[in-house]
């Protein structure tokens, strides 16, 4: 019998035919368009805008919602093409993730019909770029006592505060900015060139270094009253975007597991030490089979969890559980294929500690490990332990 | 002005064990049954050529297609890229078919599906790799055949192509209805869009048997069999040039043994 030392357990054969050719199209892009360029643009610590209109042709942005240029997918499908993405690199899935789940979901799910026919085309053609801003600098696991507000003047909105870490936030058309309101926390599209929104980019990033990551800075900006978003109000609004894009992630660490196990197992059958291949050595083998179980486990696991979305079974401590367990065990597999990789394990010219240092970001945003154990606490004792007043 | 005449285009599409993952045998067959398959990479230039026809010169692309139901599978991945409606030929006494038998089922299955103004196949099979179909299919289709198309261009009513050969290209035009196989390399596939994908599902496919085509088993008799199969020759160890400041002239010589330059 043959064995695939990658999808060991024949996980392949639960996806659907259409499944399998939107992960088989997603991989085949990631070959042709990202591995070739990643290592320069990471070292460089830019994103290759130019290749969004081509991940728009491709249908993954906003791949599974509905109409306005959507492809329309089901949940499952979207995983499937945020693990490949982030085989490739979780810049490149970040992109997609806050394209499709945090922009253009809420837009799909609360804006109004002018919202969704200026945004939502263009933005899943790759033309248009979105960021979301809910993340401040002082307010990152408690969002909900954020600082930034945004008040009545008339019909218009005057919009202050400073949003950071935000993902696309210099190279977007339109920001989602989440604020406080007299009628508790709204959001607004707030259109790139709005007078009093600035962005700053951050550098010096030592992870997600093909990915852009901004501070937005709004000073005064004025909104039209048809900038706000009429279909949601308080927390509910960003919360759900986060559990859609988290959704993704609980996927794309696989595929980030996944492009460092097979690195790993590569070199230990080609790297000699001691007149042998090193993984002929027992400590490499357990190595390599404890990422083979943690690979395996958490693809059925992601694969699970996108069978319960697509029948509408799935709820936000499904979505902690995924996230908590998928990326802790991508950090892990990562680092492990690191010490098997030896010095090479540090260079970029192997895409280990380039994952590894990626998954480092992954980790903490979307929800840190420490807030998604608190939500998988809570459900199960029934008693918050947020502290405060949570 | 003018309006151009709209062509009607057949593309034979083949299911067969991913080429990526290694073959098993089933006696002296290749193993099929359970096999992870795909849509042949090689008619994959064959649907990419019939899709710029048709954006060129309007019209719609049939892709024709013979096996198991399974094989509806590679139907779908050619209209996930764009074509229009499919055909999938399934018998059970059509289990084990030779190349012969596969020409006479397709050419049955193009005329009941047509009249087309071009059928389009790859040069071979990524799995059988025997060669013979599309001529044997234009034999049996009775029309004009342009084997190993490395470019091409539709005009009205005829169709210009390069075809390969060993020293270089020959230039064959030939008027319409016709045949053509494409070699890899004739252009560049495109992806399949996940839009693409997602409109496959709802695209039309016929299933059809032996019997809607009017064939009998006994027209499907095969002939053919294999007798023996050998492992391919190990490849030799290549020659190392110790560079003594001769080296560059050495390779030169050496790619101009081979033709190369």
């Amino acid at each position: 019998m043959s064995v695939d030392p990658v999808d060991f357990l024949g996980i392949d054969r639960l996806l659907t035919n259409e499944e399998r050719m939107i992960r088989d199209t997603a991989r085949k892009f990631v070959r042709d368009r990202i591995l070739p360029g990643i290592e320069k643009w990471f070292e460089a610590g830019e994103f290759p805008l130019e290749i969004a209109p081509e991940i728009g042709e491709l249908g993954l942005l906003g791949m599974h919602l509905e109409g306005y240029g959507c492809a329309g997918t089901n949940a499952t499908s979207y995983g499937l093409a945020c693990l490949e993405l982030e085989a490739g690199d979780s810049g490149f899935r970040s992109f997609v993730s806050v394209q499709g789940s945090l922009v253009m979901f809420p837009i799909h799910a609360y804006g109004s019909d002018e919202q969704k026919q200026q945004w939502l085309p263009r933005m899943a053609a790759g033309e248009a770029i979105g960021c979301f801003g809910l993340t401040e600098p002082d307010r990152g696991s408690d969002p909900a006592n954020m600082r930034t507000t945004a008040r009545r003047d008339g019909d218009d909105w005057i919009l202050n505060g400073n949003k950071m870490w935000i993902t696309n936030g210099s190279i977007a058309d339109v920001a989602i900015v989440w604020a406080q309101t007299d009628e508790g926390v709204r959001g607004f599209l707030v259109p790139k060139g709005t007078k009093g929104f600035t962005t700053r980019d951050i550098h010096r990033k030592l992870s997600l270094r093909a990915s852009v990551t901004s501070e937005l800075i709004f000073d005064d900006a004025r909104l039209p009253g048809d900038a706000l978003l009429p279909g949601v109000q308080g927390m509910r609004g960003p919360l759900s975007c986060l559990t859609e894009a988290r959704f993704g992630i609980i996927f794309g660490a696989m595929g980030a597991a996944r492009a460092c196990y097979e690195c790993a197992l590569e070199y230990s059958k080609t790297r000699e030490q001691f007149g042998q291949p090193i993984g002929a050595f027992q400590l490499t083998q357990e190595k390599l089979v404890n990422m083979l179980l943690e690979l395996n486990k958490g693809s059925l696991l992601a694969l699970h969890l996108g069978r319960i979305k697509d029948e509408g079974l799935i709820t936000p401590q499904h979505v902690s559980l995924g996230k908590l367990n998928n990326v802790r065990e991508a950090l892990a597999i990562a680092r492990e294929a690191r010490t098997i990789l030896g010095a090479n394990g540090i260079t970029l010219e192997y895409p280990v500690i380039r994952h590894s240092n990626n998954l480092e970001s992954v980790l903490t945003y979307e929800g840190t490990s420490e807030i998604h154990t608190l939500i998988l606490g809570q459900a199960i004792t029934g008693l918050p332990a947020f502290g405060g007043n949570a | 002005m003018e309006r151009k005449k709209a062509l009607n285009i057949a593309v034979c599409v083949k299911h067969i064990p991913d080429p990526n993952l290694p073959g098993e045998l089933d006696g002296q067959r290749l193993k099929r049954a359970g096999v992870q398959g795909v849509l042949d990479p090689g008619d994959e230039f064959g649907v990419e050529a019939g899709l710029q026809l048709k954006e060129a010169h309007g019209g719609e692309v049939t892709l024709i297609s013979m096996g198991p139901a399974v094989a509806l599978e590679a139907v779908r991945r050619g209209l996930s890229m764009g074509a229009d409606k499919g055909v999938l030929v399934s018998d059970d006494a059509l289990a084990g078919a030779d190349a012969l038998t596969t020409a006479r089922v397709l050419a049955a299955a193009i005329a009941k599906a047509g009249p087309f103004d071009l059928v389009i196949a790859g040069v071979e099979s990524t799995d059988g790799y025997t060669g013979t179909m599309p001529s044997s299919l234009a034999e049996f289709l009775g029309l004009p055949q342009l084997t190993f198309v490395k470019s091409l261009e539709g005009a009205e009513g005829s169709i210009r192509v390069n075809r390969q050969t060993v020293e270089g290209y020959h230039v064959v035009e030939s008027p319409l209805p016709a045949l053509i196989s494409v070699t890899a390399g004739v252009n560049e596939p495109r992806y399949a869009s996940f839009k693409g994908i997602m409109a496959a599902k709802k695209k039309p496919v016929e299933q059809w048997s032996l019997a809607d085509l009017e064939l009998s088993s006994d027209d499907v008799t095969v002939n053919q069999s294999v007798t023996n199969i050998g492992k391919a020759e190990e490849r030799q160890a290549g020659e190392v040039v110790e560079d003594d400041g001769s080296g560059a002239a050495r390779i030169a010589d050496f790619l101009k043994e081979a033709k190369v330059i």
